[in-house]
């Protein structure tokens, strides 16, 4: 049995794309001064949609000056009223939530299902959460009278464009900092939309600046002297250059990086439910997700049953145009994600593990991936140990509770892991034994502001969101 | 100084603590550890790479049965430190005035001091939790909270100002929140470091929990920060380049890495931790 849908497209109607974007820098739009731009398209059409300011260091500096003089009105304003700032940016956000959906999913290929009803919410929820703490910051752990740091850099990821600015932006400004923030490359538009936002909400010049680019663009905000800390959302390779980068500047840093979640399945796991769990932990957000449930570690005696049970979901899975409300599955985000998709999964084969895909049509123009597992993986495999950040879950039995906890921990990443079970008792004890800084029993994925998120070992430093987010923002006694 | 019919000292040979024994250094080294005056006092070991290996070995075994045990049970175990130290007060105060050439009742305020910071630690195991943990109101029937874990295996260097002291504190924090430890000694003053050393090998504390190593800082700082099994460092007592140099080599792994100003704060123990938050649906 097949289920067709009609397609339901969202319209783009409520979006208008500007041909160029420039910097936000000090409350206003600005050119970089080398003039130069690059490119961001619809990774599911290749279609251009707009040229982007390209940030180099003059322009960062700018940047950190306009953040500086600003942190003189914000970090003295009465706390209470920065925090009405920040229940502004919330109700607008929540105001203009159907033009950011489908701008996200335009500029980033997640399908506006997600957009619509995960990032955008959960983007403005974060704001409304840090606007009540701007004037209890006393009581957020870190002793009475907490400082803010000054200029804080941030830089954030494609995955998650415009949640990971909230993640950045709202505690930083709640605590009384001021921000430079550097989009991801492939994925400026919701911040650039994010940039109106402040204007409407007419927050101070300068307060938040953002500069778009690459790499280097990055690298001049982490070397840049004059910022205080830096928050960097992305890869663990990038994450460590800049822990060695800050080494000995005195630098505040908070690192969310990579992941290799272990989902782990019990023997008296409710089935249907674990079968959603599965899907929704590796094939949310196109497996595009830092925290993504990417091994499956499966009891042995219920693997055959579980696996045929997912196998029938996957071909359930409808893939292609993220714009249709229908859509499960979207775009891989760059060519360049998809090639290293690609690669780790060939890799799978080649090593001998076992490849199932679902069959859904790829669409001709854009970047796709299928939903894809592998079975009879070895933990010495690639596709074991390395994050690949696409739709891929690799498959690994186990037998005892203990053998489970040494594979699930067997990796040099803490950041997530799940658990599924009916036993109370084995779930409180599962939790206790992984070492990963978010634990899912019986759900998967799920995102909170009011909920610590971050990860051990090579996961990251710090936490996102809750007190002990908020906390990372202020210098207290230590 | 000895007149021919006087009692001869019985002196002690100062040794590495790993894994709850009293090795030598595997590499045969010692060096001269002379008083305030200049005078020889003792020939302790010169901790070399390989036993800074063992001591991270015997802090990973340890740190299982450790980090699991009630924070009661930890919070009895730093107690009992306490308990011991108080006995060996002169001797600790003996060792401080020869080394750091203070006066004896500045010497004996570091001891009682140190004393009280186990004391003060002990009964931060079984709170830390409750006050810096969480429950989280999430939108959504789900039941989510937060709870600080021992990071792992940390290291640690003293600084020289106030050897007991410092170390104490080092240790004491690591251990309040469930880590295992690998302390390296003032390597100036080592000595105090090397007694209480026995005071924690009659503690109580499983072996491996705390070992304790004298040698060069300088020297074993590299090791310490190339090392991928220590998940965290206090480099307190480091100078400003060694600590950075040992942050660059820390990033291989993401050592959580922290030098501090202040001794007598929950914070302390708290960066040696990591929050674990758990989600689980509410629901029939």
């Amino acid at each position: 049995m097949t289920f067709e849908y009609s397609s339901a497209p969202e319209s783009k109607a409520i979006v208008t794309i500007d041909p160029v974007y420039k910097l936000y820098i000090g409350g206003k739009f600005v050119a970089p001064k080398s003039g130069k731009t690059f490119t961001t398209i619809n990774p599911a059409t290749e279609e251009v949609l707009a040229k982007i300011g390209y940030a180099e260091k003059a322009d960062v500096d700018k940047a950190v000056k306009a953040a500086q003089a600003a942190l003189k009105i914000w970090s003295k304003m009465a706390p209470a009223e920065r925090g009405k700032y920040l229940y502004r940016i919330a109700r607008i956000m929540q105001e203009r939530a159907r033009e950011f959906a489908v701008l996200e999913t335009m500029d980033n290929g997640k399908p506006i299902r997600e957009t619509r009803d995960v990032d955008v919410p959960l983007a403005a929820a974060h704001f409304f959460y840090h606007a009540g703490w701007a004037d209890k910051l006393d009581y957020a752990g870190v002793g009475t009278n907490p400082k803010p740091y000054g200029v804080v850099g941030q830089i954030i990821p494609w995955n998650f464009p415009l949640l990971m600015l909230a993640w950045k932006i709202a505690p930083a400004l709640a605590t009384g900092n001021t921000v430079v923030l550097k989009p991801a490359e492939t994925t400026p538009l919701t911040a650039m939309l994010f940039a109106q936002v402040c204007e409407q909400a007419e927050l101070p010049a300068g307060v938040v600046n953002i500069v778009t680019g690459d790499g280097a663009t990055g690298a001049a905000i982490v070397n840049h002297p004059d910022i205080s800390k830096i928050a960097f959302t992305g890869s663990t390779d990038v994450g460590k250059l800049i822990a060695r980068s800050v080494a000995g500047t005195g630098k505040g840093l908070t690192l969310e990086l990579g992941g290799k979640g272990a989902n782990i399945v019990f023997e008296d796991a409710p089935i249907d439910e674990t079968v959603e769990g599965i899907v929704n932990g590796i094939f949310f957000n196109q497996g595009h997700v830092c925290c993504a449930g990417s091994r499956l570690l499966v009891q042995e005696n219920i693997q055959d049953e579980l696996l045929e049970k997912l196998k029938r979901r996957m071909e359930l899975i409808r893939l292609g145009d993220p714009l249709d409300k229908n859509t499960d599955i979207g775009a891989i985000n760059s060519r360049e994600q998809l090639n290293k998709i690609t690669e780790l999964s060939n890799s799978g084969d080649t090593e001998g593990a076992e490849r199932f895909s679902a069959s859904c049509a790829i669409p001709s123009k854009g970047f796709w991936f299928p939903p894809t597992i592998f079975t009879g993986v070895t933990q010495a495999h690639r596709i074991a140990t390395e994050e690949i950040f696409g739709p891929v879950l690799s498959v690994i039995s186990f037998r005892t509770p203990q053998e489970a906890i040494e594979k699930a921990n067997n990796t040099p990443y803490g950041l997530s892991a799940g658990i599924w079970t009916d036993k109370g008792s084995r779930i409180l004890w599962t939790a206790k034994h992984l070492r990963a800084g978010v634990v899912w029993a019986n759900t998967f994925n799920k995102f909170d502001p009011a909920s610590p998120f971050g990860g051990y070992k090579e996961s990251g430093w710090g936490r996102e969101g809750g007190r002990h987010g908020l906390s990372a923002y202020l210098k207290g006694a230590k | 100084m000895a007149s021919s019919n006087s009692r001869i000292d019985v002196k002690k040979t100062y040794k590495l603590f790993i894994g709850g024994a009293f090795p030598r250094s595997e590499s045969g080294r010692t060096y001269e550890v002379k008083d305030a005056k200049g005078n020889f006092i003792a020939n302790p070991s010169l901790a070399s790479r390989k036993d800074l290996r063992d001591a991270v070995v015997a802090a990973r075994t340890a740190h299982g049965g450790w980090s699991s045990a009630t924070a009661f049970n930890r919070g009895q175990i730093l107690y009992r430190i306490a308990e011991m130290m108080e006995g060996r007060t002169g001797q600790f105060v003996d060792e401080i005035v020869a080394l750091e050439g203070v006066t004896p009742t500045a010497a004996k305020k570091q001891v009682e001091e140190a004393i009280d910071l186990w004391v003060w630690y002990s009964g931060w195991c079984d709170k830390i939790g409750s006050i810096y943990g969480s429950t989280n109101a999430v939108s959504g029937s789900f039941y989510n909270f937060t709870i600080p874990e021992s990071l792992g295996v940390v290291a640690t260097f003293a600084p020289s100002k106030q050897s007991l002291l410092g170390l104490v504190q080092a240790i004491a924090t690591a251990l309040a929140g469930g880590n295992t430890v690998i302390a390296v000694a003032s390597q100036k003053y080592p000595l105090p470091a090397i007694t209480l050393s026995e005071v924690l090998g009659t503690s109580d504390v499983p072996g491996g929990v705390v070992n304790i190593l004298t040698g060069s800082s300088a020297e074993l700082a590299p090791w310490v920060g190339s090392h991928m099994d220590i998940d965290g460092v206090d480099a307190t007592g480091l100078s400003a380049a060694q600590e950075k140099e040992l942050r660059i080599a820390g990033a291989d792994n993401l050592k959580r890495i922290f030098s501090f100003k202040e001794s007598q704060t929950p914070a302390r123990v708290l960066s040696f931790m990591e929050n674990k938050t758990v989600w689980h649906p509410i629901g029939l």
